[in-house]
């Protein structure tokens, strides 16, 4: 192990002055944050981790998407992060069709609530494979770039709609979520919001997980991101897995796109966008490609942030996000847990 | 005849040298044209046109580094940053009123180039650690700094001005100017001139010599045996290096052109503006010039002038009249109670046009590069090498 570090990371003078440097700010900085978590105290920061564990769930959720839609085509689909803000914008227009308002909560909600993420859920799935159809697959064979200043046109079209249908300003989204707090032994006390948040994203994820794994669907897709002309001609239908890999990322965009709304209890046209930059900054953490990882990518990612708010400058955190992803791919270009792919 | 007819063939080969005649004529009798259609109050639309330079500038220093050596840079805008913060640091007052106490006003023409300088060096310390990387992973970097580089500015406090920025820029100054009908006066030759907002033909006048210079540099380099290096590494990384190709060097030297020409671009920008804000150079920035090389033609220079040149007409003259013609049209077509906000939510045309200009904007991105994958204007050079490709590679490869 140690030698092989060694190998990569000592290569040339360049590299290693490059390496220690960065080895220097990683210790500055990670001392600076254990001393202020430790002058912080244990309660708050459980309840600093809560926040940035269900951040992080809503960042994980969004973060797969991306992941699988550029371990299948290679492209960073930009309009991503305006289909997790679709299906928010969606929820809110269907919500009284399953007689939720502002006004519920309580047990009551659970049935209707799980009718509306699944209606959600199933539009922006559609509305996803529809993008891919009208504006990725007729460039499949185009330059590489073509399909990406596509991506950028689809979210702009994406913001677009949603900016005329609701004005650009933020709308509040009712809150069903208890309020209460959550306390575990030893004063640690996290919010039931966020328990939920992450339970749900949890859940999502191990299915996810398990269809990938298990599913034939799954194994027509893990082939066609390895190799699409070989599981072409193993008699996979790459337009047909495509179009899934896209159905199945927007559909967890969409609940994402809920669960946001539900934890914030606001959203607006344009926010998707920057979510999505930093969603797909925790795919990259993980290891683009790889389904695990953005799932890491992402709880990590909303950890960092939640840190950096609770303990440094909130101005200074998106800062740190897009500092941490230069860092990681300086210093281990695959990501966490991205293996080593040859060049195509 | 048949020399007339060689003649006609060959520039019809080569649509650069039409696209480079047009847009020579273009910058030539544009202000003219624009002042005789307004009756003399056109200096609007040339300094807009000037703006747009900006952009044309841009857009041909980000071609180096995505079209030639293609890299991918997602984060384009911060060099632009860099050299517009260059620029109000060294040639303002602002300095004055930091911890260092004493303002620094470097004339303009100094300055532009400490700018560019700036932003090259940052492009180097930016691409030394990472050009290493493969790929996408180097446009995720680049994205990455492009979204730390405005923060940081917005977050230095007191030396960049923090959220209102720095404002009062030195304006450019020249030993003489000539002024005429174009600026309301007589024609005479000004001592001492300065370039203010009552004359934008000086800032037209000066872009058109930026970009004319920064073409002929970059045409050059694209024509040389680094030109070529560029190409090969585009091509085929590794197939370059075999070659003798050293790629990091290579790769480099296009990162740090592209960033000093953004940087060049910035300084201009900072001095037309006279104010800087970090508002203005965001990741929208970055993936608009990108959509000018990638719309134009990527690895053209012509194709990604034209690209800018379209692209800024349609994101700072057609969208934003757009409202006030579609208000026009509908009282000419007597369907002006359109234009009258109504109780159930009709907002009234202009409105819901200016609503919908992002709508619009996409689906022009996304139409454009449907219908023209390869650009409105793309490389010769390149379609022929690629045709070669597909003639030698026999079928089913």
């Amino acid at each position: 192990m140690v030698q092989r570090l060694r190998g990569s990371v000592f290569t040339t003078p360049t590299a290693s002055l490059i390496n220690l440097v960065g080895i220097a700010v990683v210790a500055v900085v990670a001392v600076n944050a254990v001393q202020r978590i430790l002058q912080g105290g244990t309660s708050y920061f459980f309840q600093t981790l809560g926040f940035g564990l269900a951040e992080g769930g809503i960042f994980a959720l969004v973060a797969l998407g991306y992941t699988m839609v550029y371990g299948i085509i290679e492209l960073i689909n930009f309009a991503h992060g305006d289909v997790f803000t679709l299906g928010a914008f969606f929820s809110l227009a269907v919500m009284p069709l399953f007689g939720l308002n502002d006004k519920s909560g309580g047990v009551g909600v659970i049935l209707p609530l799980l009718g509306l993420f699944l209606v959600t859920m199933a539009f922006c799935a559609v509305v996803n494979v529809l993008i891919e159809r009208i504006a990725y697959r007729p460039l499949r064979h185009a330059p590489r770039l073509a399909p990406l200043i596509t991506a950028i046109g689809m979210s702009a079209f994406l913001e677009g709609v949603m900016f005329v249908w609701r004005g650009p300003f933020n709308l509040p989204y009712p809150d069903f979520l208890p309020e209460q707090q959550i306390q575990f032994g030893g004063g640690v006390t996290i919010a039931a919001k966020a328990v939920i948040v992450i339970v749900i994203a949890l859940v999502l994820m191990v299915g996810l997980t398990l269809f990938i794994g298990r599913s034939k669907l799954g194994k027509a897709m893990r082939a066609t991101a390895q190799d699409r002309d070989a599981a072409q001609l193993m008699g996979i239908d790459i337009n047909r897995t495509i179009a899934a890999t896209f159905f199945i990322g927007a559909a967890l965009a969409g609940a994402g796109g809920i669960i946001y709304g539900l934890y914030y209890n606001s959203v607006a046209a344009f926010d998707g966008f920057q979510y999505g930059l930093v969603a797909f900054t925790a795919a990259v953490f993980g290891g683009i490609g790889n389904i695990p990882g953005a799932a890491l990518g992402g709880f990590l990612i909303g950890i960092i942030i939640a840190i950096s708010d609770g303990y440094f400058t909130v101005s200074w955190t998106q800062i740190w996000v897009f500092a941490i992803l230069i860092f990681v791919l300086v210093f281990r270009p695959t990501g966490l847990l991205g293996m080593r792919v040859p060049e195509k | 005849m048949s020399a007339a007819g060689a003649f006609f063939r060959t520039r019809m080969r080569s649509p650069n040298a039409i696209a480079y005649t047009i847009m020579i004529l273009a910058a030539l009798f544009y202000p003219v044209i624009v002042q005789f259609a307004t009756n003399g109050s056109g200096d609007y639309l040339v300094g807009l046109a000037a703006d747009g330079g900006i952009y044309m500038l841009m857009a041909i220093g980000l071609n180096v580094v995505v079209g030639f050596a293609g890299l991918l840079d997602l984060g384009y805008a911060a060099f632009f940053a860099i050299g517009s913060y260059t620029y109000a640091i060294v040639a303002s007052n602002h300095m004055g009123v930091t911890p260092l106490g004493h303002s620094l006003h470097v004339p303009f023409w100094i300055a532009l180039f400490i700018g560019l300088f700036v932003a090259a060096t940052a492009g180097v310390m930016l691409g030394a650690p990472t050009l290493r990387l493969r790929g996408d992973y180097l446009a995720i970097v680049t994205l990455g700094f492009g979204e730390i580089v405005p923060r940081v500015f917005r977050n230095a406090g007191v030396w960049t001005g923090g959220v209102p920025g720095i404002s009062a820029l030195d304006v450019p100054t020249l030993p003489g100017w000539f002024v005429g009908p174009w600026v309301n006066m007589d024609f005479a030759w000004v001592p001492n001139f300065r370039f203010t907002s009552a004359n934008l033909t000086a800032y037209y006048v000066l872009m058109v010599i930026l970009i004319t210079g920064v073409v002929f540099l970059v045409n050059n380099l694209y024509n040389s045996r680094l030109g070529r290096a560029w190409m090969a590494v585009r091509e085929d990384e590794t197939a370059a290096a075999a070659s003798g190709v050293n790629t990091v060097t290579v790769k480099l030297l296009a990162f740090s052109i592209g960033a000093a020409t953004s940087g060049f671009a910035g300084a201009f920008y900072g001095a037309k503006l006279s104010y800087v804000s970090s508002e203005n150079f965001g990741f929208i920035v970055s993936v608009t010039v990108l959509a000018m090389v990638v719309l134009g033609g990527m690895g053209n220079i012509p194709g990604a002038m034209l690209g800018a040149f379209v692209l800024y007409f349609i994101l700072f003259w057609l969208l934003p009249n757009a409202p006030t013609q579609m208000e026009n049209l509908a009282s000419a077509i007597g369907l002006g109670s359109l234009n009258t906000a109504t109780p159930n939510g009709w907002p009234g045309i202009a409105e819901e046009v200016s609503r919908s200009k992002y709508l619009i904007f996409g689906l022009i991105l996304v139409g454009i590069m449907l219908l023209r994958p390869q650009g409105l204007l793309p490389s010769q050079v390149r379609k022929q090498e690629l045709k070669h490709t597909a003639d030698a590679v026999p079928a089913g490869k």
